[in-house]
């Protein structure tokens, strides 16, 4: 049995939801191999590299790689596959990891176990249907097995004491059909959603784009980051990659502030893991409430400026 | 230009799904089905590009029992014009259903396929990726905006942090995200209308697809229950307990 690991990384690093997915790996047994398919990627790998337990990591590296596409990306890990003969392809079940593999998955006549929360042997596999209100456990009966992993499942791996070799990996010339045009990135200095501490999240509650500024205020407070409720994306208050939900992204940090949520169930399924879950709302009877370890009912533009102040003193 | 749009029937997002007592599966006897939210959206697509006289046709698809008639009907009060239902009663996983699209995308020859991205009961989030794989077509997946100009896509999409815009050319498969647009309702005159439209019925069998399960469901468990339910009076109150008790605060 052998394991490939595709890593999402930035080039120079390895994405948190990266060391999430090795943890996965681990779990399988065997040998576990990282992919880095970048541009310019060498300290990428190398950070891979350092990850104990990582067997080998491969390097594609070739300037189309600089923006992938999921098919330049698909194309590097199916040669790769077939090559070295893997049994189980791994990859974080995040935006890049869901445009990728059911792609490589279909080029390999294979289902694809998404969301993977928890590894119960090398075939055997529990996965949330249903916005989470439901969990599956189902077996493979494929040779190789396409996995995506829920990040929130798994600790992340260690970063150093790890020596693996890196070896190149031959990367196609031909970037494939599609071309990234642009790329217009929420620039913000807070840590990213989905592997912050802490989260501070609007709903439809706030009322308006400009009164996300008040919990800008709180989560400078907390250094944390900042997500949403679909009503509030769907409101147009706060762009989607915001999105906290079964649609959006999952997360579980150790304190997750609701503000003005009313805790829809496809809003749960994205926050429910979180170690500890403070809500503030103005309903007594909203939903959020009920799986809310210290809930606050009152009107949030008073509360959240005064819990604000009260950080600070 | 034809564009194929393809749909599945769901329990409705705003049954509280249960599971069966035995731990075979959820319950969905009696249970109100519609058309999963994010294929509305691809409905709603493919009959704008008609609107803006660049589909010719808009073909909605369907995979499953003969109940997803009416959730193809749906689709034709939406705006579609025709539909086809591949029939059967056998668990459908994206695999197969990516397999049976592929064999009517060889039929019906569309320049652009959209799907919605995920459907919401077993969240798989793998058919448009799969189609797009099998036919080697291009794919451009949680779509927040799609413009056709030409022989050629431009798709703003979703991604982790932030919109990232792909350009490529057709035939091209796209998966729809919430933003790309804001879906209509079904008016009555053009659901009585859309009895009329045709909805033809295919088999597995007679596209030559194998549509027997991968994965093996060996059980379905409710999620542990989260112990929630606790309340603090003031801001004061949740800072200590916050501090002093759930120890999350410095």
């Amino acid at each position: 049995m052998s394991v490939l690991v595709l890593a999402e990384h930035d080039q120079r690093s390895l994405k948190a939801a990266t060391l999430h997915t090795i943890t996965a790996a681990q779990r399988l047994g065997g040998d576990v191999d990282v992919l880095v398919a970048g541009s310019d990627a060498r300290a990428a790998a190398e950070a891979a590299a350092a990850v104990p337990g990582v067997t080998k990591v491969l390097l594609a590296d070739a300037p189309a790689f600089q923006q992938p596409t999921a098919e330049s990306l698909a194309a590097v890990l199916l040669d790769v596959v077939k090559q070295r003969s893997y049994t189980h392809v791994l990859a974080p079940a995040t935006g890049f990891g869901k445009n990728v593999m059911p792609r490589v998955a279909a080029k390999l006549d294979v289902a694809q176990v998404s969301d993977v929360t928890s590894i119960e042997s090398p075939d055997t596999f529990v996965r949330p249907i249903y916005a989470g209100n439901a969990f599956a456990t189902v077996q493979s009966s494929d040779a190789v097995k396409v996995l995506t992993i829920r990040t929130t499942a798994f600790d992340p791996a260690a970063t150093s004491g790890g020596n693996a070799p890196i070896e190149a990996v031959q990367a196609p010339t031909d970037a494939g059909p599609t071309k990234v045009v642009s790329q217009e990135l929420t620039q913000s200095a807070r840590p990213e959603l989905g592997s912050a501490r802490v989260i501070v999240s609007g709903g439809r509650g706030l009322g308006s784009g400009e009164n996300f500024k008040l919990l800008e205020a709180l989560a400078d407070k907390l250094h944390a980051a900042i997500g949403a409720s679909r009503a509030a994306v769907d409101a147009g208050y706060v762009p989607n990659d915001y999105q906290v939900g079964q649609t959006g992204k999952i997360v579980a940090p150790d304190l997750y502030v609701a503000v003005g949520i009313s805790g829809a169930i496809q809003h749960l399924a994205g926050m429910k893991d979180s170690k500890v879950i403070v809500a503030i709302n103005k309903d007594p009877e909203a939903p959020i409430f009920q799986i809310a370890d210290y809930g606050l009912v009152g009107d949030l533009f008073e509360l959240i400026p005064a819990l604000t102040a009260e950080l600070s003193g | 230009m034809r564009t194929l749009v393809a749909i599945k029937r769901v329990i409705d997002f705003n049954v509280k799904v249960r599971v069966k007592p035995d731990g075979s599966g959820v319950e969905t006897a009696n249970v109100k089905m519609s058309m999963n939210p994010f294929d509305e959206i691809a409905v709603e697509e493919a009959v704008r590009l008609k609107e803006k006289g660049i589909a010719t046709e808009v073909v909605a698809v369907s995979c499953g029992p003969a109940a997803a008639q009416e959730t193809l009907r749906t689709a034709l009060a939406l705006g579609a014009d025709r539909a086809i239902l591949v029939e059967t009663t056998e668990e459908l996983q994206p695999l197969a259903v990516a397999k049976l699209l592929r064999a009517v995308v060889e039929k019906e020859q569309p320049k652009v396929v959209i799907l919605g991205k995920q459907a919401i009961d077993d969240d798989s989030n793998q058919t448009g990726q799969m189609l797009a794989a099998l036919l080697d077509w291009p794919q451009a997946t949680f779509a927040s905006k799609l413009e056709i100009s030409g022989d050629a896509a431009t798709v703003k999409r979703e991604v982790d942090g932030g919109l990232e815009t792909v350009q490529m050319p057709l035939p091209v498969v796209v998966t729809t995200d919430l933003r790309l647009n804001e879906p209509r309702y079904a008016t009555l005159p053009n659901i009585m209308k859309a009895k009329k439209k045709p909805l033809e019925t295919l088999t597995p069998a007679a596209l030559g697809v194998d549509v027997a399960p991968r994965l093996k469901t060996l059980k379905v468990v409710e999620p542990p229950k989260r112990k929630g339910g606790g309340r603090v009076a003031d801001v004061k109150e949740l800072v200590s307990k916050l501090r002093n008790e759930a120890k999350v605060l410095p």
